[in-house]
């Protein structure tokens, strides 16, 4: 290992960003801004040192790479393992894209307690980083638990009205799941420990271990609990409403951009390859409880007054589409997936920074306060309106090249699930598009939106990228894709043995009994 | 020229950029240019390319270009590739020549517009999207150009945004049309799961070898469902039954899109697509006689709904569902060149209908109501000429176009291989709804330009003929719906004119070979007596002419004292058909209101009250309780503490005592 521990680099140089700011003095405007400064820019040149994975990494090769390995507890046989493979790479991508852009949205948004908001901020990168590098799992479950306190903070503190309720509801929610994660943690070591003598908690060693099966239903069960609740998949989905509707627009777009990837993250890298048994049994109800989730997420959001609360709901459906891309078990329907993760990043992120443009001018996130504004925002309207259509999937942009690919591999393993989940695409066009409909057609009827100045420099120049990014990644899907193919391959393999649910027969042109004549 | 194929979309594009970004700086003459010599540049591509096409040997006829690898992902390989065959040059060229033609409309008509630039950006897009649809090497290219002319048209349809019901109509259509992917999507799905590729040219031929292998019999359950899943996304696009809703309220857009977009080109999509799965319907007869039938019942039921349309776009807009019904009947009875060529005759017909209308409206300062218009013949000779010829054409009156097109729709389904016995009622349905079609439209003839001026003296005085940017386009049309249909003279006719050629279906023979020998081997060669196809012909003009008369008679000599006395006397049946069969009103009860209100009782009941309120502030409001409960025994009180140390103690001590 004489390469520079990249992923090191990455993953604290936010941390480090965090030491200048502690000697800089909030109370005068120009510390404030120096404040802003300093971690705008700490969080740009993490982008810069992250985009040197992209060169050393190489899409051919499935196993794990860039790989850093220290003991750190050796008695306990912990280690300080990191690595990405294919499936982390982009998402590590996706944390040092969308961190920036938050940091610039929050230039004049955030007014009270500066320097308290962007360590929290900085440290949450961190956090996020380590979590999807992390491979050793209690490294892993030490990240995941840090990146819970910064956002109770950003939520709490800098959050609407009903702030506290939200916060302390999306605490509980989710360390009553990762509570539960940590005791299996414990469990699956010792019957590693069991079974080969080794007492460890690297991740890849772990990777195969056998377990009895009532353990193994057992483990993936609370696993997948922790994981299902960060996701959120149906019915354990309703911290997220109300932690994005107080939440600051920094808060929901980091939310809903990477906290949420958290909880599929954590089923491709933890809860399935780790229980392959469990997932296999399992698989049905998460199959359902995602379908539930597209289609429950899309009515729901349809009658949301507020427009937070119907992003917010729209993510249940959209990561329902994730979900059921990871459990058909193909690899359309997995790269799909990580796709769709990726896309919603984007396209969840940018409606929130949206929504916060306009909450920053009028304070109200009710749908019935505006109308007509496309005539006073002619800019902001248009921006809106692109990322619309990401999020409602219409192809050449992102939004589509995930649902299709999830859908078409949900076809091709379970026909029910893929009929019904893609009737949550008819929804998804009928929710974003009287939204737009009711905020920005029509005539102005409210006087306070008469004087709304369209968007300003600074904030074209955090939502360009993003609008850039829906066009590329709907046009040059396999720029993305070829990182992925040999990892997702490898996740396949790794799940889907002993998994008679996942070997249905390949439907190809050779059975071409399949479609044999019936009365020739 | 095989490498130029990519600039016939890229140019509308470009177009579409220019204009969005520049256009409102750069003034209206700069848009005019851009959005014009775009389109036009296409055109000329397009047009080059058919040279080509020409030229080459008729096995040859094939222009490819493959612009990047889009999705490779395991066994599922998608390309961005472009192609020109037979039936995608026809469409080309009806595409970007008609487009080409309403932009040139459009600098007249929407010249006062204040948002010009953003009309010309829409409508670059929408020609870039169509031409996407058409030139699409392969299923999934055709669907990006099938959902961006989606976009497109819900763009234009709620163009001027400030009206409620104009951005209403356009949510409506983008979510109708939605509906209706939702089944292309699943057909893909199933077309790729069995054949293994989207792309035509793998595909078709793959679909013929499994074929006459014997791998792939006709009626198999696999394709009946594939034919039907596409289809279903026709429904939407091309605006059939149960879909066909959307069409007449996007009327509210601007009338030149009207013209290009749910006239001329957008909505034949679907006819399109059927034409180019050719194959796959062939060796589904269940599926073709689905298409048939509703095809049959959409034109006839949507040519009834013209009949008491007093909007002069809404009547056209019912024709256009019902012309666009005649052509699925086309596809429907494996005429599949009949679908494409009525498909083209009504591209220059009805948009040239729909420009007249929209030339009346402009002159009419906007009113589209055609009791407060009349004797506007004189007043606008031009457009009253050119709209009297796209009618006589549409009535089916030879030798104009829209006789030979449709009248080789009806002959082709009288003798349907597949359903002889179907295909007779088709005929019936067909032929009757021509007659209806001959009635409305020479009634809106009448009610336009005939009789006297009804509207306010204001209008009077204003009425105008059009500028020439748009009469031009008019002429241009009316040229085309009198001779477009010498392109395809049926056989019958061509002999006794001296072996004149029937070009468009030779030219089109090749797309649909296979599918003629599948059809030729499944129900052996058919022969039907040249007086049969004679006596059908001299029938369906009969028909029309009926009509014609039938609407003088109504509309000309007694108007307005028998229809009204008609309405009097139906009052009923006048009502129901006056409101469109109440269709939306079953729609909006039926679909929509359920739907939101199940949404509603989900967000209130489930989320709110059953997950939230009694699963997880339930379970807090217990801990709350319970905490409080065991918090009486921290009171804080000496004597409460001395008192549970005695009662502790005698517990113990019974306990021992007990135990001893």
């Amino acid at each position: 290992m004489t390469q520079a521990p990249l992923l090191t680099y990455v993953t604290f140089l936010p941390f480090l960003g965090v030491i200048p700011t502690l000697f800089v003095s909030q109370k005068s405007e120009a510390g404030r801004s120096l404040i802003r400064w300093i971690s705008l820019i700490t969080s740009i040149i993490v982008f810069i040192v992250s985009l040197r994975i992209y060169n050393g990494f190489d899409g051919n090769i499935a196993d794990f790479q860039l790989v850093e390995l220290k003991s750190w507890i050796p008695s306990f046989g912990i280690s300080y393992h990191m690595g990405v493979d294919g499936i982390s790479f982009w998402l590590i991508l996706l944390t040092t894209f969308l961190t920036p852009i938050t940091i610039l949205s929050t230039w004049t948004a955030i007014e009270k307690r500066v320097k308290e908001f962007y360590i929290s901020m900085l440290v949450l990168e961190t956090a996020m980083l380590g979590t999807f590098c992390a491979l050793d799992i209690f490294l892993f479950y030490v990240f995941w638990e840090i990146m819970l306190i910064p956002m109770y903070f950003i939520i709490g503190v800098w959050g609407g009205e009903r702030r506290i309720y939200a916060a302390i509801k999306f605490f509980l929610f989710t360390a009553v799941g990762s509570l539960l994660m940590l005791v299996c943690i414990i469990g699956l070591v010792y019957f590693h420990k069991e079974a080969t003598g080794v007492l460890t908690f690297n991740l890849t060693e772990l990777y195969g271990t056998t377990l009895p099966h009532i353990y193994e239903i057992l483990f993936f069960a609370s696993f997948a609990l922790a994981f299902a609740i960060k996701v959120p998949m149906w019915p354990v989905h309703t911290w997220l409403p109300d932690a994005h509707v107080e939440a600051p627009t920094a808060g929901s777009v980091i939310l809903a951009g990477i906290l949420l990837k958290m909880g599929t993250y954590g089923f491709v890298r933890f809860a399935m390859p780790l229980f392959p048994d469990g997932s296999a049994f399992f698989t049905p109800l998460i199959i359902t409880l995602s379908v539930i989730g597209i289609i429950y997420g899309a009515l729901v959001a349809m009658v949301q007054p507020d427009v937070k609360k119907l992003v917010a709901y729209s993510s249940v459906s959209h990561l329902g589409y994730c979900m059921l891309g990871l459990y058909v078990l193909n690899q359309q329907g997995v790269e799909g997936s990580i796709y769709q993760m990726l896309n919603h990043g984007i396209s969840t992120g940018a409606l929130f920074l949206l929504v916060g443009i306009v909450y920053e001018r009028r304070h109200t996130r009710l749908i019935s306060e505006y109308g007509g504004i496309a005539k006073i925002m002619p800019v902001y309207a248009t921006i809106f309106f692109i990322v619309t259509l990401s999020s409602i999937g219409l192809p050449t942009t992102n939004g589509f090249i995930g649902e299709f690919l999830i859908l078409l591999g949900a076809f091709k393993a379970n026909k029910l699930a893929a009929v019904l989940a893609a009737s949550g695409v008819i929804l998804g066009a009928i929710y974003m598009l009287w939204m737009v409909q009711r905020v920005f057609y029509g005539e102005v009827t409210n006087p306070k939106n008469l004087n709304l100045k369209d968007v300003s420099c600074r904030e074209v120049v955090y939502m360009l990228p993003l609008v850039v990014c829906i066009f590329w990644m709907g046009l040059f899907p396999n720029f993305f894709m070829e990182k992925m193919h040999v990892s997702v391959d490898k996740f396949i393999s790794q799940v889907s043995k002993n998994n008679n649910y996942h070997n249905l027969p390949k439907c190809q042109i050779h059975h071409a009994s399949l479609i044999q004549s019936e009365h020739k | 020229m095989e490498n130029m194929l990519f600039l016939i979309p890229l140019l509308p594009l470009l177009g579409c950029l220019l204009n969005g970004m520049l256009g409102s700086r750069l003034g209206k003459s700069f848009v005019s240019y851009v959005g014009c010599a775009t389109v036009g540049g296409a055109f000329l591509i397009a047009a080059f390319s058919a040279l080509e096409i020409f030229s080459r040997e008729p096995s040859d006829r094939l222009l490819l270009q493959t612009l990047w690898s889009w999705m490779a992902v395991g066994s599922f390989k998608v390309d961005l590739a472009l192609m020109i065959d037979q039936l995608s040059c026809v469409m080309i060229l009806v595409v970007t020549g008609v487009g080409f033609l309403i932009h040139i409309y459009s600098l007249g008509y929407m010249h006062e517009d204040k948002s010009y630039w953003r009309y010309f950006s829409y409508l670059n897009m929408f020609v870039f999207f169509m031409t996407m649809l058409v030139l699409g090497a392969n299923y999934l290219v055709m669907f990006v150009g099938w959902e961006g002319v989606g976009l497109a048209s819900y763009l234009l349809i709620g163009f001027w945004y400030q009206g409620n019901k104009n951005a209403d109509a356009g949510k409506k259509a983008f979510v109708v049309n939605r509906i209706g992917d939702f089944g292309f999507v699943l057909g893909m799905f199933l077309i790729f799961l069995t054949f293994g590729s989207l792309s035509y040219l793998d595909l078709f031929p793959t679909v013929f070898h499994l074929y006459s292998t014997g791998n792939v019999g006709i009626d198999s359950p696999v394709m009946i469902a594939i034919c039907l899943l596409l289809f279903l996304g026709a429904t939407g696009k091309s605006a059939q039954i149960p879909l066909y809703v959307w069409l007449p309220d996007a009327m509210a857009g601007p009338t030149p899109v009207s013209a290009l977009i749910h006239a001329a080109t957008m909505v034949t999509a679907g006819v399109y697509m059927v034409a180019r799965t050719n194959i796959l319907y062939t060796l589904a007869p269940t599926a073709l006689a689905v298409v048939a039938v509703v095809a049959a019942l959409t034109a006839l039921f949507a040519a009834t709904m013209g009949i008491l349309q007093n909007d002069i776009k809404r009547v056209l807009a019912y024709s256009t569902v019902s012309q666009l019904g005649y052509m699925f009947i086309g596809v429907g009875v494996t005429a599949y060149w009949a679908g494409i060529f009525h498909l083209m005759t009504h591209a220059f017909f009805k948009a040239c209908l729909f420009l007249c209308s929209g030339s009346v409206i402009h002159a009419m300062g906007g009113e589209q109501d055609m009791r407060k218009m009349g004797g506007l013949s004189s007043k606008m000779p031009i457009t009253y000429a050119t709209m009297l010829i796209a009618t006589i054409a549409i009535a089916g009156i030879p030798p104009f176009a829209g006789f030979f097109s449709k009248d080789e729709i009806l002959w082709k389904a009288f003798t349907f291989p597949y359903y002889p016995m179907l295909g007779k009622v088709v005929w019936f349905m067909g032929a009757v709804g021509a007659g209806i079609t001959a009635f409305y439209m020479f009634r809106l003839i009448f009610m336009t330009f005939h009789g006297k001026f009804r509207g306010t003296h204001e209008q009077e005085h204003h009425l105008h003929e059009s500028p020439p940017s748009m009469i031009v386009p008019l002429m241009l049309l009316a040229a085309l719906s009198f001779t477009g249909g010498w392109l395809g003279i049926p056989h019958v006719i061509g002999e006794q004119l001296g072996h004149v050629p029937n070009l468009l279906e030779h030219f089109l023979e090749p797309v649909f070979k296979n599918s003629h020998e599948i059809i030729s081997a499944t129900t052996g060669a058919h022969h039907h007596p040249v007086a049969l196809e004679w006596a059908l012909m001299g029938l369906s003009i009969t028909i029309a002419v009926g009509g014609i008369i039938g609407a003088f008679y109504v509309y000309m000599l007694k108007y307005p004292s028998l229809p009204t006395r008609l309405a009097e006397t139906y009052a009923l049946h006048y009502r129901i058909i006056y409101n469109k069969y109440y269709i939306d009103e079953i729609y909006h009860a039926m679909v929509i209101m359920p739907i939101y209100y199940l949404s509603r009782m989900l967000w209130k009941v489930i989320d709110a009250f059953v997950i939230d309120g009694i699963g997880i502030n339930g379970q807090a409001w217990l801990v709350q309780r319970g905490s409080r409960i065991f918090g009486l025994l921290h009171n804080g009180y000496v004597q409460t503490y001395g008192a549970f140390m005695v009662l502790g103690l005698v517990c113990i001590l019974w306990y021992f005592l007990q135990v001893k």
